[in-house]
């Protein structure tokens, strides 16, 4: 961290007043490496700082986890505002839900869905226009000329007769006036920046160790902190001796907080050794008998006698099933999963005269800003929020807890204090993807395509866990992806909640991958009921549904135009999911030990208007490769309450050697933008399904496809 | 007190013998561009050089270093080798959340320096220990080689 920002960060407690007027006047910025300006900064608007030395810093109100925000946010406000995108620095938002919120995520500031961009895409160009009328108005008004006679370009505003004033000459004036309420803002054919594949802007200082994650923070006087939990998550303290820990090399306090005791000492490696030394006797709580197959089973039941929420019905399905004598019938099953963000939960706080300072990784800023208020009864202006790169995401930095306890342990000990779990803490206590079950039937016709089909998802319901939504009402993250875009006559689609125990959490697409696996493995296995080719049983089925069949041909004709060696099948799968519509086909074959290999995968993708095309292309690798790991190799399993899997060994990972070749192709479209950083890991799930079973004939039902479950199958 | 020579500085450190390199930077020494990410040498985002070959510095204690040349992630702008692998990646546009990108830029590094033309498999093994949760690999599988060209 810079020396700036580390004033910054100093000053942050004296300074602190987030206005609620709408500027965010005298608020210091975190930025990264050399990001913050030197000058003096102005506020236009919330979106924009603009220093009389010509710094022009944009914020970014998403959380920069690697999907490319801190590059894409400020090209939107950048083209209207008309500044080089590669002159400009960029600052993650402070909570403030009024300028900040999501409007696609119920108006909070959160990072996830997929929603930036849909969310950004015309707030932030008006953002950015704006600014430009301001800048253009200051201008105006000092040299006395009409408005109309100026224009702003590449951070200056031009006049008559060679007029000319930098952004940073105008910034103090054009700061004072009027917030414009009306302005025009470009035609897309009109962009120079936004559509353009354009290079992140974090990528320096990711290549070179300065770029800082929130394990990285540094603050005067901080000390280190490692906490030991309960080994059945949501298990408490009966007793804890703490002498020997207390008597080890470093350690500088023990204290005891709500989800378990943490050791505080000069640096982390020592606190996590007396961590060690601790001696607690559990309350292991409601959680001290879950186990995963049990789970499976509750699951199951519940499929049967629990209270189903309708998803989409058409015509009288169950009837027709019932009347037919051709019906296919499966159960699909998805596992649980650990989010496991390469960077460990973290976060730093700062308590000190009534206020405190969070700094670190979150995808939830005014969610954290509360949340800790709550748990040490603060009141949210008095917390600031400052948010650093995150090291992943995937869903698991919606979720607070590693802050809450952060602030807990500063609080205790009145010391700036920086949290850190290691990577088992991190696996053993996630919120976990929830299992689910799907149960599918369909009645074939004479042509051998569905004349009904009935589908139910029974899972647990992650929105009912973080936001309270109650249990009768439908759970829309439950039911993405549920109703698949084949004609069929009739359908009668619906989900039931059942809560298995565990605690879970949103997962890099969401229910997309779980209703995704089980439409999109059926299908196929309809179509080989009667015995037609799967691509042109989709196709047959995808009349009057232009983008889906555009993008199943084209990356089918693609993948086709290469040999198909011995010893290799195919899987294609589609879906639709965030506006983006995408098919995919995975190549595979067995290796020595019967486990899959995925030698290519073939996306293409109609994601409408691009921001990025470069992220959209990388979010979709990225996407390619994380569901793949959920298809074939992840796992997390429960005995007596206790997550099994601790590190990487038993949670493995795809690596380098296993990652397969992936040819992208991306749709040109005019439509609404789509979202880009989850779909693909959901659509490769069945798609390598499919490929497994062309290879070897035998369906797998459950994830992950081993070679074990291949071989049982 | 145990001295560290790290990118060519002899440095006084403060810790216990048995403590891993990695703490030893990042706590006591404040060089945080190394990272933690499994502790387990399973995952490769703490890599750092021993004299000039990767290790794993969340297993490596310092008493295994005394005497010994450390380079991390903060040396590589200026080494030759690091220099050229940090340009592909600015190049390919490698990163995404970025975190375990400093260990993959060591193993690369590490890779061009004793194999100027890795082949595919030489990459796959050379790589095998890095992990990248966002699934940037087939970036940095052709940011290798285009480094490996840039060095030819
Ligand atoms: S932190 Fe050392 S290999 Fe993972
Ligand atoms: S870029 Fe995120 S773990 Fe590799």
């Amino acid at each position: 961290m810079n020396t700036t920002a580390q004033t910054s960060r100093r000053d942050f407690l004296k300074t602190t007043a987030i206005t609620s007027g709408g500027l965010l006047m005298g608020v210091p910025l975190l930025t990264f490496g050399d990001a913050q300006a030197a000058g003096t900064l102005h506020t236009p608007s919330a979106w924009v700082h603009n220093a009389d030395d010509n710094t022009i810093t944009l914020l970014s109100a998403r959380s920069e986890m690697g999907q490319g925000v801190y590059t894409s946010m400020p090209m939107l406000i950048a083209e209207e505002l008309n500044v080089d995108i590669r002159r400009v620095k960029v600052a993650i938002a402070a909570p403030d839900a009024k300028l900040y919120g999501n409007a696609l995520l119920g108006g909070t500031q959160l990072t996830g869905g997929s929603t930036s961009v849909r969310d950004g895409w015309e707030n932030l160009r008006v953002a950015g226009a704006q600014v430009r009328e301001m800048l253009i108005s200051a201008a105006a008004a000092r040299w006395n000329v009409d408005r109309s006679e100026l224009k702003a370009e590449n951070g200056t505003v031009l006049g008559p007769n060679g007029k000319k004033a930098t952004y940073g000459e105008l910034a103090e004036a054009a700061s004072k006036m009027p917030l414009p309420v009306k302005v025009s803002i470009k035609d897309p054919k009109d962009f120079r920046i936004v559509g353009k594949r354009t290079k992140r802007l974090d990528t320096p200082a990711k290549v070179n160790g300065s770029a800082e994650f929130g394990i990285d923070v540094k603050l005067p006087g901080m000390v280190y902190a490692a906490l030991e939990q309960c080994p059945v998550i949501g298990g408490t303290v009966k007793s804890v001796d703490a002498a020997r820990a207390k008597s080890m090399p470093g350690v500088i306090e023990v204290v005891q907080i709500p989800d378990g005791v943490a050791v505080v000492a000069d640096s982390w490696w020592r606190a996590n050794q007396a961590r060690k030394a601790l001696a607690i006797v559990w309350d292991e709580g409601a959680g001290a008998t879950l186990n995963d197959k049990a789970m499976l089973e509750g699951i199951r039941a519940a499929s049967k006698s629990g209270r189903p929420l309708p998803i989409k019905a058409v015509g009288d399905a169950p009837a027709a099933i019932a009347a037919s004598n051709r019906v296919v019938r499966a159960e699909y099953v998805s596992q649980l999963l650990s989010h496991s963000p390469l960077e460990p939960m973290n976060f730093t706080a700062s308590y000190a005269n009534g206020k405190m300072l969070l700094i670190g990784p979150t995808q939830w800023q005014d969610g954290a800003q509360g949340a800790v208020a709550k748990a040490i009864d603060m009141k949210p202006e008095d917390i600031g929020v400052q948010t650093t790169f995150l090291g992943g995401g995937f869903g698991r930095r919606i979720d607070l807890d590693f802050i809450v306890q952060a602030a807990q342990i500063s609080k205790a000990i009145g010391k700036p204090v920086k949290l850190v779990w290691s990577r088992e803490d991190d696996m053993t206590h996630d919120f976990y993807r929830p299992q689910s079950v799907h149960q599918l039937a369909a009645s074939l016709g004479a042509d051998g395509k569905p004349t009904a089909m009935t589908f139910r998802l029974t899972s647990q319901s992650v929105t009912g866990r973080v936001f309270g939504l109650p249990n009768e009402v439908p759970d829309d993250l439950m039911m993405e992806a549920a109703v698949a875009p084949y004609a069929i006559p009739a359908i009668h689609h619906d989900a039931i909640k059942h809560d298995a125990g565990l605690r879970v959490g949103y997962w890099r697409s969401v229910s997309h991958l779980l209703n995704a696996f089980a439409n999109e493995s059926f299908v196929d296995e309809l179509a080989k009921e009667a015995g037609q080719d799967p691509y042109q049983y989709r196709m047959a089925m995808l009349a009057g549904q232009p983008r889906f069949a555009n993008v199943l041909k084209l990356a089918m004709d693609k993948a086709a135009s290469r040999p198909l060696p011995a010893g290799h099948a195919r899987g294609i799968a589609l879906m639709e999911g965030y506006d983006t519509y995408m098919a995919q086909v995975a190549e595979v074959s067995l290796d020595a030990s019967g486990a899959v290999r995925v030698h290519r995968v073939t996306v293409a993708a109609d994601p409408g208007r691009m921001v990025n095309p470069d992220t959209v292309e990388a979010q979709i690798q990225s996407s390619v490769v994380f569901g793949m790991g959920a298809a074939l190799m992840q796992e997390i399993t429960l005995d007596k309450g206790r997550v099994q899997q601790t590190n990487f060994h038993q949670f493995p990972v795809v690596r380098m050697s296993e990652a397969p070749a992936i040819d992208i192709i991306l749709v040109e479209s005019t439509e609404k933008p789509g979202g880009i950083g989850e779909p693909a890991t959901a659509v490769i799930v069945p798609a390598i399904a499919n490929a497994v079973a062309t290879l070897t004939g035998k369906r797998v039902r459950k994830l992950p496809i081993t070679a074990d479950a291949i071989k049982a199958a | 007190m145990a001295t560290l020579n790290v990118n060519g500085k002899d440095l006084a450190v403060d810790a216990d013998p048995s403590t891993p390199i990695l703490w030893a930077l990042r706590d006591t020494l404040g060089m945080t561009g190394t990272k933690f990410g499994c502790g387990q040498a399973l995952c490769g985002a703490c890599t750092v050089h021993l004299n000039g070959a990767p290790i794993r510095s969340c297993v490596t204690p310092i008493s295994a270093a005394t005497g010994q040349k450390i380079t991390t992630i903060e040396a590589m702008a200026s080494d030759r080798v690091g220099k050229a692998v940090q340009d592909a990646w600015v190049k390919h546009d490698v990163v995404q959340c970025g975190y375990c990108q400093s260990g993959q830029v060591m193993s690369a590094t590490a890779l061009l320096k004793t194999n100027r033309k890795p082949t595919d498999a030489d990459i796959d093994a050379a790589m095998a220990g890095n992990i990248c949760r966002c699934g940037t690999y087939a970036r940095i599988r052709s940011a290798i080689k285009d480094a490996a060209t840039q060095l030819a």
